[in-house]
């Protein structure tokens, strides 16, 4: 990775391959309230310095003087332990692919794509990220300046709110934020304009699935103006049963408000339909339901070819299994660290050189059929 | 298709877009004529002639002030990014943050649409905006400081056009108007307790 040569920041970030140590991301621990239904929560701000242009509006120099403006008040105000500072310009797409799948950058900050414009590699933007834990990331001259987020492992959208509500209030000290009096914060799009807030949540939604009851869901999220998205973005049909739920309604409607509405009312009516669709698979469709998660188990530990879709499909079922006590002997972390490393630019980079999509497969399903070895010596105890 | 002023059989046709909006004028040529909107050939205004009447706007020795083209300039954009209201439906983004205030009015029905019918903000405030609402000095600082941002944003878009256009006086005088205000930011920068040392961000567009 391409750090800026900032003293206190390199100071910190000796970094061979791979460039981030992955077994401290904190999302990824199975730790914290609520995670068998909700794997992390997110929330996102917003904003944009008032000197300037929006990046869809601004060219290369301009978003250098952005970079160069923003970089001393993010790495100085003490938002993590460590912050490490990445110009994605520079950096290799392997890095960038790997940044995306730690939901650290998104896919259109790595492309360097703003709104409707063609993707542009050598746009100056970067990102922060805060370590050990990766909660934090901010991203800088994505469709707005800043987009800072902070993911909480479990549900825990007030936890991440308080602390992400503090380091805007740290950034804010040394950067002047565009705000409008009748308007609220400035965003390039007018549908996150007022907070700038997004609060999200990853579902893990297998037997809603199985029960056919999501589309139900998606209805009554629909109406209570939320959106149920796949776990990558809009367009996706929620790869492994993965889904964001997250606020669409930025104006009119203060932090504090929407976050009651999510964390205390509509997340924990999905948590507990979805709790009681397991329970309905198991006391009502019994032999079914332990037959699809053995069967999951037996592919992952035997396959010689996987795609990366299928592995997630077959670990989803697993991580099912597992919180119904169908498989004993592994752990919930051990099967969300999989489902990182099953992502294309993890595997390269945990095998260590790049690989074709046929060596990927075979790649895939080795490190899958090892970990599994490793992880579990599962006991068919529903025998 | 009659004419807008007299009922006349309209020959002149003239479509402009502002801020976005299509604007038809549809004139008999005795109207036009009266309107300014003078007709060559028969079939609307050639662009020869437009070309004609920017080349005469020109002209050396001409005052610097005679520049402004005879016909109105079509689509006023932002002053603070130049973004059109037509550029924001057709990329769906915002070009800055004085596209609010210049689009309020037009923006205040969409952003109803999208925010179950909320137009107006309600949550977290900066504490400089918050500060500046009361009429602290040092916020207003911060505030007069955004306005001559841009200023200088507005002036140095007019001096790109000028030289692209060839307006050598126009430019100059433009030169000499930023130079002033950016003399002015660099004071107000030094005044400004609490921005860091660094804020090199006068020149920003």
């Amino acid at each position: 990775m391409n750090n800026a040569d900032d003293p206190r920041e390199s100071a910190h970030s000796g970094h061979d391959r791979p460039a981030i140590p992955y077994d401290r991301t904190e999302w990824l621990t199975g730790r914290g309230p609520t995670t068998d239904v909700v794997m992390s929560s997110r929330v996102r701000l917003a904003r944009n310095l008032t000197e300037s242009s929006f990046p869809v509006r601004i060219g290369s120099a301009d978003a250098t003087r952005v970079l160069d403006r923003v970089r001393p008040s993010v790495l100085a105000a003490g938002l993590a332990d460590r912050v490490m500072w990445v110009e994605l310009h520079t950096s290799s797409k392997l890095d960038r692919d790997l940044l995306v799948e730690r939901h650290l950058i998104s896919p259109q900050l790595a492309s360097g794509k703003v709104g409707s414009r063609r993707a542009t590699p050598s746009m100056p933007r970067a990102v922060a990220i805060g370590l050990p834990d990766e909660r934090l990331s901010i991203m800088v001259n994505e469709e707005d300046h800043l987009r800072i987020q902070l993911i909480h492992s479990g549900l825990d959208l007030t936890g991440a709110m308080v602390a992400i509500d503090t380091i805007d209030d740290r950034l804010e000290s040394s950067l002047d934020f565009a705000y409008h009096p009748r308007f609220g914060y400035l965003t390039s799009c007018p549908t996150n304009v007022g907070t700038g807030a997004r609060l999200s949540v990853m579902l893990h939604l297998p037997a809603l699935r199985m029960t056919g009851d999501l589309a139900k869901v998606k209805n009554a999220t629909d109406d209570l103006g939320l959106a149920l998205r796949g776990f990558h973005g809009e367009d996706s049909e929620g790869s492994g049963d993965f889904f964001q739920l997250s606020n669409q309604t930025t104006l009119g409607k203060s932090e504090q408000v929407l976050l009651h509405e999510m964390e205390q009312d509509i997340v924990p009516r999905v948590v507990e339909y979805e709790r009681r669709s397991r329970q309905l698979l198991l006391d009502r469709r019994h032999d079914a339901t332990t037959d699809e998660v053995w069967r999951a188990y037996g592919v992952l530990a035997s396959a010689r070819l996987l795609t990366a879709s299928e592995a997630m499909k077959l670990l989803s079922r697993l991580r099912l299994g597992v919180l119904l006590g169908i498989i004993p002997g592994l752990s919930e972390q051990t099967v969300n660290l999989l489902m990182l490393l099953v992502q294309p630019a993890h595997l390269q980079s945990v095998v260590g050189s790049e690989l074709s999509q046929r060596e990927r497969r075979v790649k895939r399903a080795d490190l899958v059929r090892t970990r599994l070895a490793a992880g579990a010596q599962p006991k068919a105890s529903d025998a | 298709m009659h004419c807008e002023r007299c009922q006349q059989e309209a020959t002149i046709h003239e479509v402009v877009v502002r801020d976005g909006e299509i604007v038809e004028k549809h004139l008999c040529e005795q109207c036009a004529a009266e309107a300014g909107l003078s007709q060559a050939g028969g079939s609307g205004i050639s662009i020869a002639d437009l070309i004609g009447q920017y080349v005469m706007a020109k002209e050396p020795g001409s005052p610097a002030e005679a520049v402004t083209p005879a016909k109105p300039a079509p689509a006023q954009g932002c002053p603070g990014c130049g973004m059109t209201y037509a550029d924001f439906k057709a990329g769906g983004l915002l070009g800055c943050g004085s596209c609010y205030s210049y689009f309020e009015e037009r923006l205040g029905p969409l952003l109803e649409r999208a925010h179950e019918g909320s137009s107006a903000h309600v949550g977290k405030a900066p504490r400089r905006a918050i500060a500046e609402a009361r009429g602290e000095r040092s916020s207003s600082a911060a505030g007069a400081r955004r306005e001559l941002a841009m200023k200088i944003t507005t002036l140095e878009q007019k001096l790109a056009k000028a030289v692209k256009a060839e307006q050598y006086e126009l430019a100059a005088t433009l030169r000499d108007e930023l130079a002033k205000l950016s003399s002015g930011v660099a004071r107000s920068a030094d005044r400004a307790s609490d921005t860091p040392a660094d804020s090199g961000m006068g020149g920003f567009s």
